[in-house]
């Protein structure tokens, strides 16, 4: 019988997580609400006895300083409405695994098959509240009806039942284990339904080859014996969906594309991928010649490049964004950890050492109606922050850059973007770490967490766009615990070379990671019924596509199994044998002794042809507004300091450790009272070293509007000036770039497909031209290329966006330069010129507009300028570096004064120009967002230095820093344009996201 | 020579193993040993062997039950497998040894938890005082200046003048007491070894951000009678150059970090107390 543990706080003990609630009642949903207090509930279905339920519920359920329990009798009291929230039937109940195991140690025995135990949330509410208010509150705040079950019981009716009834969300699974198999001999309606009813996304031209494959009479002569028939069993239909699907097979990338420019001339590019990103590697790397760093590029789930002679560094930065629009905070979660077994399944293994976050909103005050399905910006901003601050402060991995960036389209679908750079041995028992193999004969072993159904059709469900009908099977949640014990065991177990090939799982699940692991040694046998289940009753095609948490498959050779084994139990880590890897050719899956899927590896990895994909640029034109100088433009520049993309994130910076390992040497905030905002990260992952790495990101998604081409220049440029601005190296800097579009296959959903996709050629035009100049190899990246929101009535695309990071190192972090200003008398430097390029800035769109005079990037002078400033740097000619981006010098002026706490006053006669001089005036001079450009601070005594260091290079003193802590801008007829202090400025930039 | 040694635990969840173990041979450790926990269950690693155990910072089983719940319920209930022992019984005949024990975040709940801090007239395994959720209700993670009680038993402190400037890093980190008598025994004893407080160390600080959680009495870190066992929510091994702290680049600072202080004092104490 399942039993009911309650904890409640003591009285006058402050409940912080109801106070929070009643917060977020008041200002989210304006609803009137006196007191909010919660209470955790432990429902406990296991036969133990009495004295082992009271031990439990008084000793690890209950702080007995702040707490009081009960078993079996409600402690709720003095409310007007009780909800109690808790998990459905197999959603990952963190809370729960633990108090099961809490429990097992009391008891001195493992609980049994189909025991546990689970956890729900009792909130209290008082106050003049409907049952409608209180049902609303219960759905829209306190949790999410996809993974979560809700009571709602007003007074009366709990005291009439006599409190809450135990209730187990056990998962009531099937016993009847089935293979289907699918006729493909039908229509191609038929076809089409059976794709899209299974979620498998698979096109008509897709099914219409898997129909082929099963036609071919050898195929059939080869199945037979094996004992299958001609038919596709699910097993294989599922598999191939996954392996196929836009999430793993990146087809948009892999497709030919016939690109259209504005001139009408046609141009057709085979594979973006090879033509622009692989290339760009390449002719970098040949470029450098033995200064070439990278190790290995493309092939691993993350990109290895060298530290020193004993270390390298790996990096990835991923997308969790379908998930997060349905649960922010599971997706988020999810989002994170995932990312993380990246690097950790790079080569043999890294060490994780510090998480990036970069999260795109729509605003989180809209209060515009929405679509059904869509949750509020606000609930997504706060499930996410949340959901990345438990994952990463949870698994001990500093989070040391990121961003927010806002625009309305992300309502359609937020932008999750979470990376993780790790640290390996450059030499592992003698073989590079960063290379392993795999050989016939080697055991497949799963370690990490158990196979559920959560997670089911992730890879193919976010291949579409997010629609009514999107899955609920898609949703998970990430246990971070789970996963460090994993990773303590087999960093040990990777020093010790007991495994030789190690790789996660994610998209796809083990459909996924093993056959991409089969494609090493040319094939595998695997026996899913061998698969560690969190519950009975999973199909044989639900075991290989869930793509549930926490789990890293490996290949181990046969003579070191039994010690992988032991140190497995020993470091309490689920480890399982499935099968072994072979040279079979196939693709060979059984559950128990039938054979299930019998695929070629040939079929499965090189069997789809190119997608088609036509692309038509054509340029848009925006009203071209007219910028003018109107005398004052102090209230401009508050208003620019408060806007969402500029202003400051500290509430949200805060919650996320950036100090954890020791090694943080420029942390996110800096400055006088800490708390300006730094323009990258520099960290020391080895503590007795001060060799630092360092780590920068630029994205500008509003240039799209304008054009993808300077959208992606701007975001690379901007990653590598802020790299350069703490004193990064351009010696061993590199690339990862992560797209995120909108559809840009033509299709009735679709029109403007064909725009869209020249968008994308464009982008990766840049993404060339850029890289190659700068020398910038790009070692990683991901795309996600179905961020629409589409419901039959109401289309929304993202504005095409790429997030592009930067990864280096500093040779001495000693020498590590920040942004804020340090002294009155320095002298003030703008290095790069100013134009007139306000198209698609902060400051048009203040002012709704977009232009078309967007920034250009010229990479070949920038560079040499930034190698001269990275001189100047190593030299210790800079007191302070800032980047200029979003909102152009005036925004950047203000920050560095108020982080450093002095005034500076610059003069804009002074600022470099370039362009028509008709158009040169005082709002463009402070507010327009031309690229490459620094604004630096030099002590007075070491002027000669730094502009002899900086010769040869456009770039003008422009002001000084100075004692009185105000802002004062000249302008280019003498006038004072703007005047302020620090205190309101750092006001005005500090309050719009202090409460958030 | 015999040799100073310092353990580190690690596993399920904990988080800053290597930079306390950097911390302890910085201060002047011969050894600093980071251990796992399934190394000390399986009975392969002794605490018998070490002076100075660091309970470091973390996530402890992910803080499900309550931070550091889960694992102070498996220290008291698990084996260790070859010898006929709990876990617990080593940490007892430590205490008894008059060794060194410094819990720091995750590893200062874990004490209080476990009842061995304040551990009032040596009544340890007696849970007296919590350390729960923050009353901003948030993570947070900022630095935080600490006056020293230069009256306090602790071995740590020896020589810190006024304070420390150390960051925070928790969700909590609000030190509260089962009672009145409790919190002036606290105060009677000097065992409120720091106190959040102004950037001039002068006055004990309630609010926010200087008091980053609402401790009662600003208690920032708290020892045993004897001094030898001692937790503290803010980290003083996230400070043991001067590159760790937040405004480097715009102050003189010693090469050395404030928080080095406290395992130096350690290890000293153990050089001349223990070996």
């Amino acid at each position: 019988m399942a039993r009911r543990i309650e904890i409640a706080l003591r009285e006058g003990v402050r409940d912080a997580r109801g106070e929070r609630i009643k917060r977020e009642i008041e200002h989210f949903l304006h609803l009137p609400v006196n007191a909010v207090r919660t209470i955790d509930v432990y429902t406990v279905d296991a036969e133990l006895s009495e004295d082992e339920l009271v031990k439990a519920a008084s000793e690890p359920f209950c702080d007995p300083v702040i707490q009081v329990w009960s078993t079996d009798r409600p402690l709720a009291a003095g409310f007007d409405f009780l909800v109690e929230v808790g998990y459905r039937p197999g959603v990952t109940d963190n809370v729960g695994r633990t108090g099961r195991e809490a429990i097992e140690y009391i008891m001195g025995r493992p609980m049994g098959a189909g025991e546990g135990v689970y956890t729900s949330v009792q909130y209290l509410l008082s106050g003049k509240l409907s049952r409608t208010d209180v049902e609303r509150i219960a759905r829209d705040l306190l949790g999410n009806a996809l993974i979560q079950r809700f009571v709602v019981l007003d007074a009366a009716e709990f005291a009439s039942q006599g409190g809450v009834p135990a209730y187990v969300p056990k998962v009531q699974s099937q016993t009847h284990i089935q293979v289907r198999e699918i006729d493909l001999e039908v229509s191609d309606d038929e076809l089409m339904r059976i794709s899209k009813d299974g979620v498998l996304a698979l096109t008509l031209e897709e099914m219409k080859i898997i129909q082929a494959h099963y036609r071919d009479p050898r195929v059939r002569e080869d199945r037979l014996k094996v004992g299958l028939g001609a038919k596709p069993s699910d097993v294989e239909l599922e598999c191939l969906a996954q392996t196929w699907s836009e999430h793993c097979k990146h087809k948009i990338f892999a497709g030919t594309v016939q690109y259209e420019d504005e001139q009408g001339n046609r141009q057709e590019i085979k594979s973006l991928f090879k033509s622009f990103i692989q290339r760009t590697t390449k002719d970098v790397r040949e470029k450098l010649g033995d200064r070439d760093f990278c190790l290995s590029v493309f092939k691993d789930n993350a990109g290895v490049i060298r530290f020193n002679d004993d270390w390298s560094l790996v990096f990835k930065v991923e997308t969790h964004n379908s998930p997060s629009a349905l649960d922010p905070y599971g997706g988020a979660l999810t989002g994170i950890v995932g990312v993380n077994r990246d690097p950790f399944g790079t080569g043999k293994g890294s060490k994780l050492i510090f998480n990036t976050d970069v999260f795109c909103f729509a605003d989180p005050f809209y209060d515009k109606p929405l679509p059904s399905r869509l949750l509020h910006p606000r609930r997504i901003f706060e499930g996410v922050v949340e959901g990345v601050e438990h994952g990463g402060n949870k698994s001990g991995i500093p989070t040391v850059n990121g961003s927010l960036v806002f625009d309305e389209r992300f309502a359609g679908k937020p932008l999750v973007f979470c990376g993780t750079a790790g640290i390996m041995p450059a030499t592992l028992n003698g073989e590079p770490g960063h290379e392993k193999s795999i050989k016939p004969g080697d055991l497949i072993v799963m370690t990490g967490g158990r196979i559920g159904k959560d997670g089911i059709h992730g890879a193919t469900f976010s291949s579409e766009e997010l629609n009514e009908n999107s899955p609920v099977t898609a949703v998970q949640i990430g246990d971070p615990i789970t996963q460090k014990r994993m990773f303590d065991f087999l960093i040990r177990a990777r020093d010790k070379g007991l495994y030789r090939f190690i790789t996660d799982n994610g998209a796809g699940g083990l459909s996924s990671s093993i056959g991409e692991m089969s494609g090493e040694c040319g094939g595998c046998r695997m026996d899913l019924e061998k698969a560690p289940l969190k519950y009975p009753g999973l199909d044989p095609w639900e075991i290989l596509i869930s793509e549930a948490q926490e789990r890293m498959s490996l290949a181990v050779p046969p003579e070191n199994i039994d010690e992988f084994m032991a140190m497995a139990k020993r470091f309490n880590v689920e480890a399982t044998v499935l099968g072994e890897f072979t040279d079979s050719g196939y693709f060979h899956i059984l559950y128990g002794d039938r054979t299930v899927a019998w695929l070629p590896m040939e079929f499965m990895h090189e069997g789809l042809p190119p997608m088609q994909l036509p692309a038509k640029w054509v340029p848009p034109r925006h009203e071209e507004p007219s910028v003018e100088a109107k005398g004052d433009h102090t209230a401009d520049l508050k208003q620019l300091l408060g806007a969402l993309n500029i202003c400051s994130k500290e509430s949200v910076v805060r919650r996320y450790d950036h100090e954890v390992q020791g090694g943080s040497v420029v942390k996110p905030f800096t400055g006088v009272a800490n708390d300006g905002p730094s323009d990258a990260a520099v960290v020391r992952p080895i503590l007795d070293s001060f060799e630092g790495v360092v780590v920068a990101h630029g994205i500008c998604p509003r240039y799209s509007d304008i054009d993808t081409y300077h959208m992606t220049a701007n975001a690379i440029d901007e990653a590598l000036r802020n790299y350069v601005a703490v004193g990064g190296s351009l010696d061993l800097v590199a690339g990862l770039d992560n797209f995120c579009w909108c559809d840009p296959v033509k299709s009735e959903k679709t029109p403007d497909g064909e725009y869209k996709m020249a968008q994308l050629v464009r982008s990766n035009q840049a993404l060339y031209d850029v890289c190659l100049a700068y020398n910038l190899p790009l070692i990683s990246g991901k795309d996600s290329m179905k961020n629409d929101f589409y419901d039959g009535a109401t289309k929304i695309s993202i504005p095409p966006t790429i997030l592009f990071s930067v990864i280096g190192k500093i040779e001495d972090a000693r020498k590590s330069v920040t942004m804020d200003a340090k002294r009155p008398g320095d002298i003030v430097y703008l290095l790069g010129k100013t134009g007139n390029e306000l198209g698609g800035s902060e400051y048009l769109a203040l002012r709704g507009a977009i232009g078309n005079s967007v920034p250009t990037v010229n990479p070949e002078k920038a560079l040499k300028r930034y190698k001269a400033l990275h001189q100047a740097i190593t030299d210790g000619l800079v007191a302070s570096c800032h980047d200029l981006s979003d909102g152009g010098l005036a925004v950047a002026v203000a920050e560095k004064a108020f982080a450093g706490g002095c005034g500076i006053s610059v003069d804009l006669g002074r600022v470099l120009w370039t362009g028509d001089d008709a158009t040169r005036n005082d709002a463009v001079l402070l507010f327009s967002e031309s690229a490459s450009r620094h604004l630096v601070t030099v002590r007075p005594g070491n002027r000669e230095a730094f502009e002899a260091a900086m010769a040869g290079n456009c770039f003008s003193s422009i002001g000084v820093v100075t004692e009185e802590g105000i802002v004062t801008v000249t302008g280019i007829s003498g006038e004072t344009v703007v005047k302020a202090g620090i205190d309101e400025l750092k006001e005005a930039w500090q309050s719009p996201l202090r409460e958030l | 020579m015999a040799k100073t040694r310092a353990i580190v635990i690690t596993g399920n969840g904990t988080n800053c193993e290597v930079e306390a173990a950097h911390a302890c041979r910085l201060g002047g450790f011969d050894e600093a040993v980071i251990a796992h926990i399934s190394d000390l269950l399986s009975g392969d690693v002794r605490l018998d062997d070490f002076h100075f155990i660091n309970l470091t910072g973390g996530f402890l089983d992910g803080d499900d039950l309550g931070s550091a719940k889960a694992q102070a319920n498996r220290l008291r209930y698990a084996k260790v497998d070859d010898l006929a022992e709990h876990l617990i019984d080593q940490f007892t005949r430590f205490i008894d040894a008059g060794k060194l024990i410094l819990g720091v975040c995750n590893g200062f709940q874990l004490m209080v938890k476990m009842g061995l801090l304040p551990a009032l007239n040596g009544s340890y395994l007696k849970q007296t005082a919590t350390l729960t959720f923050n009353d901003c209700g948030r993570f947070q993670d900022r630095w935080v200046y600490l006056k020293v009680d230069p009256a306090s038993p602790s071995v740590y402190t020896k020589g810190v003048k006024k304070g420390l400037y150390l960051p925070m890093r928790h969700g909590e980190g609000k030190f509260v007491v089962d009672g009145p008598a409790t919190l002036a025994a606290i105060e009677a004893k000097h065992l409120a070894v720091f106190k959040y407080s102004d950037a001039a160390y002068g006055q004990p600080v309630m609010e926010f951000p200087l008091n980053p959680n609402g401790s009662v009495n600003a208690i920032a870190a708290l020892c045993n009678e004897t001094g030898r066992l001692m937790g503290m929510m803010p980290h003083p091994e996230a400070f043991v150059h001067r590159t760790h702290h937040p405004r480097w680049t715009r102050e003189e600072l010693p090469e050395e970090g404030d928080g080095l202080a406290l395992f130096k004092n350690a290890a000293e104490y153990v050089r001349m107390n223990l070996l």
